[in-house]
């Protein structure tokens, strides 16, 4: 079934679609991220122009994050208060990234730097993760005494400290701050929500506690994500809503099958199934940079 | 089919066999032999980095017209225009017509060359080299205007067929429809990004040239199908028909074809970029209401 998209200006598979929305969705069900990181490469493969690939990408994170975000609410494991100091960094982070992505696509190198992003973070978390689960599912099998609860660590120097009640913090608001400026950045590049880097670095570089750390990240690439979708469609009109509605229909129902495959999975098996697909989707960019092209030519026109 | 057949076998009786030495020295071919000699055929005045001639600039001595068209063309297209609507899946065109007369058909055979020609567009043709390992964009050449879509069909090979200052005169074969630089380019030797060009968008079927393709039968009536690609943009396109004996056009005939969306694509068309924050909004209320609806009905399964 053919539907032609009106601002891609390109006639697609409304099935192939779904199919990538369901994909990701059972993704996301399964290890509680977004999905942006997979759904954008997915879209430059089968034709969609980057710019739009990214911008719509954003605009269906907001969908799956919105339906995330409102479980954790209902489980009260929401920090608001980080949450809003990672926003007021995101939103400053995300208007610097939509600049940039302007810069870039200028000057003709937006693919090779969202190619590059994508290396190097899918690359380092990737392998963080595969080390880390790998690590927790040998603790799991030799059990050795319980870990320190508080790690005092350089963030606790910085000045300006708040008090973060629900995620049992006293720190600096700098480190959520830079690390909201950060992921905002390459959530408006990369067309991701973030949650991929962020879930790390609030765990490893704030020490938040694991059971807020979902939720509140969650909250915090709603609003980012959904300022990202506005900012795209409002300075270069390449929200595809058309692209967006296929994808979110199949992210709902894929997000469904994920949740229950993944009551049936152990989390440190999980973790290491979420590294390898990382590891996976890295290498495949990185390969795509380094083996000599097909056709050394490419055209592009606006909007791509 | 047996109607195919027979016109088939008509056509390849009535195929002439001589061509004539205006046409020995052919260069109008979409892809000279010799690459010296550029995609045009060389002029003096003209600057060498102008491999595309302007469309206001003088093209040159035109050929002498002849006195009055003895034969003249009738023709007709099955649609005027074409509407883009959600399931758009391409479009076949037919052409087709009779040649008029009042004298006797004339001894030199005649020909018919049939163009359809897509809005023209600025782009960019970036080549890629290995820098540091990996291959990125380096070099551009900035194309003022070529179409996003062109088509030619036939009776006879077109080098056969078509004299190279008559093609340069009406601007049929693909090198000469590509228009002027915008600005003089950035490297020396612009013919392998033009090629490239030309090579890129054959192969994904976005520039056609179909010869043989347009059935002519007793040198009187002609017809053709041409088929308009999914991934159309909107605009005014431009269907040409010429009429050849000898190398030369001896008649010529114009007919618009109208592209538009229609009904929801033009709507969603409209309000991006006319509207776009209320698109923008429009966008995230679609996601959340998607996330929102996904999570009401996770909570309704779950319980039941």
């Amino acid at each position: 079934m053919q539907i032609y998209l009106p601002i891609a200006e390109v006639s697609v598979n409304a099935l192939v679609l779904m199919g990538l929305g369901g994909l990701v969705g059972v993704m996301s069900g399964l290890f509680g991220v977004g999905g942006g990181f997979l759904i954008t490469p997915l879209l430059f493969f089968i034709g969609i122009p980057p710019a739009i690939a990214v911008a719509t990408g954003a605009n269906q994170v907001v969908a799956s994050s919105v339906s995330g975000v409102l479980a954790h609410m209902k489980r009260k494991t929401v920090d608001f208060r980080m949450g809003g100091v990672l926003l007021a960094g995101g939103l400053v982070g995300s208007a610097l990234g939509v600049l940039v992505f302007n810069i870039l696509q200028r000057v003709g190198q937006v693919e090779l730097v969202v190619q590059l992003c994508y290396v190097v973070f899918l690359g380092l978390i990737g392998a963080m993760m595969l080390q880390e689960s790998l690590r927790a599912l040998l603790r799991a099998r030799h059990p050795t005494g319980r870990r320190r609860l508080h790690q005092h660590m350089w963030v606790h120097r910085w000045p300006l400290k708040v008090k973060f009640r629900a995620s049992g913090l006293y720190i600096s608001v700098i480190p959520p701050l830079l690390i909201g400026v950060a992921v905002g950045v390459l959530a408006a590049i990369m067309g991701v929500g973030g949650g991929f880097i962020m879930v790390p670095a609030m765990i490893y570089l704030l020490g938040m506690p694991t059971k807020v750390v979902v939720g509140t990240s969650l909250f915090q690439i709603t609003f980012v994500t959904a300022f990202t979708t506005l900012m795209h469609a409002v300075s270069y009109n390449t929200v595809d809503v058309m692209l967006a509605v296929l994808l979110i229909v199949g992210g709902v129902v894929g997000a469904q099958i994920g949740t229950t495959l993944g009551a049936r999975l152990r989390a440190e098996q999980l973790r290491i199934l979420l590294a390898l697909l990382v590891l996976a989707v890295c290498g495949k960019l990185a390969l795509d940079l380094f083996l000599r092209p097909d056709d050394l030519f490419s055209i592009t026109t606006r909007g791509q | 089919m047996m109607r195919g057949a027979i016109l088939a076998l008509l056509a390849l009786l009535l195929a002439p066999v001589l061509p004539g030495p205006a046409q020995a020295q052919g260069s109008g071919s979409t892809m000279p032999a010799d690459p010296e000699a550029g995609l045009l055929p060389q002029v003096e005045e003209r600057p060498a980095w102008l491999l595309f001639p302007d469309p206001g600039q003088s093209r040159g001595p035109a050929p002498e017209a002849r006195e009055g068209p003895a034969e003249q063309v009738v023709a007709g297209l099955s649609n005027s225009s074409v509407a883009i609507t959600t399931s758009f899946d391409g479009s076949d065109i037919l052409i087709y017509g009779a040649i008029k007369r009042q004298t006797p058909i004339p001894e030199t055979p005649l020909d018919v060359i049939v163009t359809i020609e897509a809005p023209s567009q600025p782009l960019t043709i970036w080549q890629k080299q290995r820098r540091a390992g990996i291959w990125i964009n380096t070099d551009r050449v900035e194309v003022g205007a070529a179409p996003s879509f062109y088509a030619v069909a036939t009776t006879r090979p077109l080098d056969d067929i078509l004299a190279p200052d008559w093609d340069n005169r009406y601007r049929i074969s693909l090198p000469l429809v590509l228009r002027a630089f915008a600005g003089a380019p950035e490297v020396e030797d612009t013919l392998p990004y033009t090629e490239a060009l030309i090579r890129l968008r054959e192969q994904n079927g976005h520039y056609r040239l179909e010869e043989n393709a347009v059935t002519l039968v007793e040198d009187t009536l002609f017809r053709t199908d041409i088929r308009l690609p999914a991934n159309l943009i909107e605009g005014d396109y431009r269907a040409r028909i010429f009429l050849l004996r000898g190398g030369e056009v001896i008649d010529a005939y114009g007919a618009a074809i109208e592209v538009r969306k229609v009904g929801l694509e033009r709507w969603l068309y409209r309000l991006a970029f006319d509207q776009p924050l209320l698109y923008g909004l429009m966008s995230l209320a679609v996601a959340v209401i998607a996330g929102w609806g996904a999570s009401a009905a996770f909570r309704k399964l779950r319980r039941a």
